[in-house]
Order: structure tokens, then C-alpha cells, then sequence
């Protein structure tokens, strides 16, 4: 693509990037800046492009590098993002039977919150 | 293994960027945060999917050895990190987003033979690798693995423009010859400049500082993305620079700041007042029985929850607290300070994760005028955003950020560790009233033993 183009491209998305985000209440500003850090870790596109025409060991070893690093900040900034913003569920007034089907994840901490849940819905 | 048309493949990247905008969109409302983020993700696997569908790679297994690794070491740490350790894990995952693109721009170097694609290259390099060495020092300062003060030394601005102009020599240089030798120089100078640029910055003003290292981050993608001629770069990373600067603006302005006086008001001097000493003021301390009484016979109670809470894991206490006193006929609300905790929000979803009803959350500009009918404040781990410095110490770190009111409620009682400093590394006037007690401790044991107290009443 040639330059005018980008620089087309990247003047818009300026726009789109300053528009999207004009007017967030300051209880998302921190999920909302782990999910900006989580798209930046699209990096992890270049890192394979340029793993994939490695041919010197080294220049390759620093690749590899890269796309691990790239992988951790997407694939964290993502789970992270989506962690914290599974804490909202429980502001609005939840019903019990609601929560149930959202266990997707076997993972710790869950049986808490949910007991947790529970007493709040009982009380 | 080509297996796509460049057309198809422009197109599904075209859809990977759609997706990343409806996600920051998303996540502009409670209500569509998560799903904004979950499209995220899916326009993220979208992108890497079509990557290796469109694109000849070599070394496929290491590179998919790479992506597990990676994946493997990040998802069960943001798994299982406590809701507190969220902020420094945020910084990190930038700080390592931020290395990588400085990587892919040191190897993308040799190709570039265009001088303004090399512009790009350095611009990558310097920025990326300031993000990362950033990013570090945050992580360093909110892990309190060094101190969370300002730190200034008398040559720190004659050192950080050494280092910059060195940088343009070396980037002008790369331009126009294309060293690589140079080219790591430029990466070793941006890491030096990342170090520099945060470690002046103290205390509560940290987070300011992650978010406008992750707007870095996004720069640097974009420009690897005008490196590699790949449009979906451009404007993911376009996107995340734009939002996260208007981010790191609405930040600063809940705190009352302006982000050059972030970055460089250690610079000014005149920061330092009453910076690390600890006075030997006579306080009230009391307790637990004697603050439940105080808070048991109350009307009205406002809970102002802190960083010591989160660090002690106190929500749950402090929620449990709060139900024993309305189960009394006491009104009881949380009071939430924008950047309680260590990070804009991060106090809601504590709070959010205990189960506290949404209408007992109230903000800084709703309550404050309320603490006024208030019987009792109790201020749980929090220290900077009650200081009443902030509001008639021209000069202290924290001056002109907005705080609860809360010397306006009839009786204030902290729950402390000890009378060290806050974050901001101040002193504050306020435990040394008449109005005020003191409660020494662990904020959850603290909290455990007055709920005791309350329930036996």
C-alpha cells in the first residue's frame, strides 16, 4: 500500500481512536485502558511475519522472543480485562439463578463469589 | 502456506480493526464492557489466524512453540493475580507489548531500505523500548520493590537530555546509514529514557504514568505497522495511541493534574515538602469495641475504603461491616474516591467483587457534600485521597487533587497499619484532630474484630 494511503488510514483512525473514548465515566478507566493494552499486543502479527522469514539463528532467537512477549500482552491483557470486568456482574442486583451458566472458566476463586453471591441474594 | 488471497486477507483484517473498535466502544459502558472485550479477543484471533493462512513463514512449529509459551506463562498469571496486583500486571503486559515491538522494528531494520520506512523503524525502536523500561519501573514501584516516592537526583535533567540528544544523533544516524550497531545503541538510549522518564514520578500519580506508557505502546505498534506495510498494525495501534492519550488526559483531571506536571513537577522542586518524616504528634487510638460502639449507635456511617484495604483483602470484611450495620437501621454508604485503590476504578471492582450493592457505590462528587450528615467516617486503608493537604498545601505532592471530605462528618476513624505515610509520602493532618481516632492494624483483622465487636452489641 502506498503512503498516501496509510497516512490516510492513520489520520482517520485518529479520529476513530479520540471519538471512541470521549466520554468514559472514571469506574471503566481501568478496564478500559487493560483493554487498549490488550489490542496493542496485535504486535504479536508483526512478531510472526518477521519469525517467519528468519533465516540467522540469532535473528531468529530474537523473534521468538518477540512473538512470546506479544502473546503474553494479548493474551493477559485480554484475561485480565475480562477479569476485572466479570466483578461488575455483581452490581446489578443478580438473580441466583443467573450466575449458574457463566462458570465457564473451572478456575479458582469462583466457588467464593459465588457463595458470595448467593448470601447477597438471599439477604 | 498460502492458502488466502491478499484480497480475502485485507478483508479479514479490515474485520480484525472493526472488531478492536467496537471493543474500545464496548468498553466505554458497564454494560458492554465485557462483551466489547470478549470482541476484542475475537478480532485479535481473527488477525493472528489470518496471519498463517496468508503469509509464506518459515519456522511454523517455533513460532506456535512461541505463542503457547507465551500464552502458558500469561493466562494463569492473569488467572490467578489478586485483584490488587492488577495494576502492575496491567503495566507489565504493556511494558512486554512495548519490547516486542521494539524487537520486530530492530529485525525489520535490515530490509528497510526506504529512509522514511528507516524513520519509522527508529521512531519503534526508541518508543517501544522507552515503553518497556517504563513500564518496568511502574511495575518496580507499585510491587514496592522500590520505593513509590519520587525519585530526583541533581543531575536527573541534565542526564535525561544527554540521553535524548543522543538518541536523535543515533536515530538520525540509523536514518540515514542504517547501522544496526547504532540501531541497539538507540534501543539501549530508549531504555535509559523509560527509566528516567517514570522515576521521578510518585506515588498516586503512577497509574497516569501506565496509561500513557500503553498510548506509547500503541505509537510504536502503529509505526511497526507502516514498517511491515501492514494496515491492521496501523490501525490497531493508531487506535490504542489515540484512546489511551485521551484516557491518560481524563485520568489526570480526575486527579486534578495536568500530565506535564506529572511527568516532570519532581523537576520543579518544592515537591518534597514534608516528604518522609514521621512526627511524634500525640494521636487518639483506640479499639475495636470502642470504634463498634461509635459506629453501632451511629445514624449514618460513610465507609472510605483505601489501598490498605485492597492489600489486606478487607472487601469482604468491610461488606459483611457494612450488612451488620444496616441490619441495625444504619445507613451505610461506600465512599469511592476516583483513584481509590491504586488505579482509576480499581476500587468499584473490589468492592464489585464483594458483592456491595451498586447504590450504596457512590462517587467523589456525589458523596462529599453527604459527609457532612454523617455520624461516623471510617476511612479503611486510605490516607492521600482524605488528606485535607491536597486542598490548602500549595507544594505538596498531592496538592489540587480533589478528596473526600470526610473531616466534614462528625467523627473520623482510620483504620491504619501504622502512621507511616500514604503513597504520596505525606503526612496526614487530619489523624491528629479532636475528631479523630485511630485504629492500628491489618485493615481485615481490623475490620474482622470490629464486625466481632458490632455483632456482640
Amino acid at each position: 500500500m502506498d503512503g498516501i494511503s496509510l497516512l490516510t488510514i492513520t489520520v482517520l483512525a485518529v479520529f476513530v481512536g479520540f471519538e471512541v473514548v470521549s466520554k468514559v465515566s472514571s469506574t471503566l478507566h481501568t478496564p478500559l485502558m487493560s483493554g487498549a493494552n490488550a489490542i496493542h499486543g496485535i504486535i504479536l502479527v508483526g512478531a510472526i511475519i518477521v519469525a517467519g522469514r528468519a533465516t540467522h539463528p540469532w535473528v531468529l532467537a530474537v523473534a521468538l522472543l518477540a512473538v512470546v512477549l506479544a502473546t503474553a500482552n494479548l493474551v493477559g491483557g485480554f484475561v485480565v480485562t475480562d477479569r476485572m470486568l466479570e466483578m461488575f456482574r455483581g452490581r446489578k442486583p443478580v438473580k441466583p439463578a443467573k450466575p449458574a451458566p457463566e462458570v465457564g472458566a473451572p478456575g479458582q476463586g469462583v466457588p467464593q463469589s459465588e457463595t458470595q453471591e448467593n448470601t447477597e441474594a438471599t439477604r | 502456506m498460502i492458502l488466502l488471497d491478499p484480497n480475502v486477507t485485507a478483508l479479514l483484517y479490515l474485520a480484525a480493526a472493526v472488531f478492536f473498535i467496537l471493543a474500545l466502544k464496548g468498553l466505554n459502558s458497564p454494560r458492554t464492557a465485557r462483551r466489547g472485550n470478549l470482541i476484542g479477543a475475537f478480532g485479535a484471533l481473527v488477525a493472528v489466524v489470518t496471519v498463517f493462512f496468508s503469509t509464506r513463514l518459515d519456522n511454523v512449529p517455533l513460532i506456535l512453540g512461541a505463542i503457547v509459551v507465551g500464552s502458558g506463562v500469561a493466562a494463569p498469571v492473569a488467572r490467578r493475580v489478586k485483584m490488587t496486583q492488577m495494576p502492575q500486571l496491567v503495566a507489565l503486559f504493556n511494558g512486554v507489548g512495548g519490547g516486542a515491538a521494539a524487537l520486530v522494528a530492530l529485525l525489520e531494520l535490515p530490509h528497510a531500505e526506504d529512509a522514511w520506512v528507516r524513520v519509522a523503524v527508529v521512531f519503534t525502536l526508541l518508543v517501544g523500548a522507552v515503553s518497556f523500561a517504563g513500564s518496568a519501573v511502574t511495575f518496580a514501584k507499585l510491587q514496592e520493590l522500590m520505593t513509590t516516592r519520587p525519585v530526583v537526583f541533581p543531575g536527573l535533567p541534565v542526564l535525561m537530555g544527554a540521553v535524548l540528544l543522543a538518541a536523535v544523533g543515533a536515530a538520525a544516524a540509523v536514518v540515514m546509514g542504517g547501522s544496526l550497531v547504532l540501531a541497539l545503541l538507540l534501543l539501549l538510549l530508549g531504555l535509559a529514557a523509560g527509566v528516567l522518564l517514570v522515576l521521578p514520578v510518585g506515588g498516586a500519580d503512577v497509574p497516569i504514568v501506565i496509561s500513557l506508557l500503553n498510548a506509547f505502546t500503541g505509537l510504536a505498534v502503529a509505526a511497526s505497522g507502516l514498517v511491515l506495510g501492514n494496515v491492521l498494525l496501523v490501525v490497531a495501534g493508531t487506535l490504542v495511541g489515540a484512546s489511551g492519550t485521551i484516557l491518560t488526559r481524563a485520568m489526570a483531571a480526575a486527579m486534578g493534574r495536568s500530565v506535564a506536571g506529572i511527568l516532570f513537577g519532581a523537576f520543579r522542586g518544592g515537591s518534597m515538602a514534608g516528604s518522609t518524616t514521621v512526627s511524634d504528634r500525640p494521636v487518639r487510638s483506640s479499639s475495636p469495641e470502642d470504634v463498634a460502639v461509635l459506629l453501632g449507635y451511629a445514624q449514618r456511617v460513610i465507609i472510605v475504603p483505601g489501598y490498605g484495604l485492597a492489600v489486606a483483602q478487607g472487601q469482604h470484611t468491610a461488606a459483611e461491616l457494612a450488612q451488620a450495620l444496616e441490619s441495625r437501621g444504619i445507613r451505610v454508604d461506600f465512599a469511592i474516591h476516583p483513584v481509590a485503590g491504586r488505579m482509576p476504578g480499581h476500587m468499584n471492582v473490589l468492592l464489585a467483587e464483594a458483592n456491595v450493592p451498586y447504590e450504596s457505590l457512590k462517587e467523589m462528587g456525589e458523596i462529599n457534600s453527604e459527609f457532612r450528615t454523617a455520624d461516623v467516617a471510617l476511612v479503611v486503608g486510605a490516607n492521600d485521597v482524605v488528606n485535607p493537604a491536597a486542598k490548602t498545601t500549595a507544594g505538596s505532592p498531592i496538592y489540587g487533587m480533589p478528596i473526600l471530605e470526610v473531616a466534614d462528618a462528625r467523627q473520623v476513624v482510620f483504620l491504619k497499619r501504622s502512621m507511616r505515610p500514604g503513597f504520596a509520602g505525606i503526612e496526614n493532618d487530619l489523624m491528629f484532630e479532636p475528631q479523630t481516632t485511630l485504629l492500628f492494624g491489618d485493615a481485615k483483622e481490623s475490620l474482622t474484630k470490629v464486625l466481632g465487636a458490632v455483632k456482640a452489641l
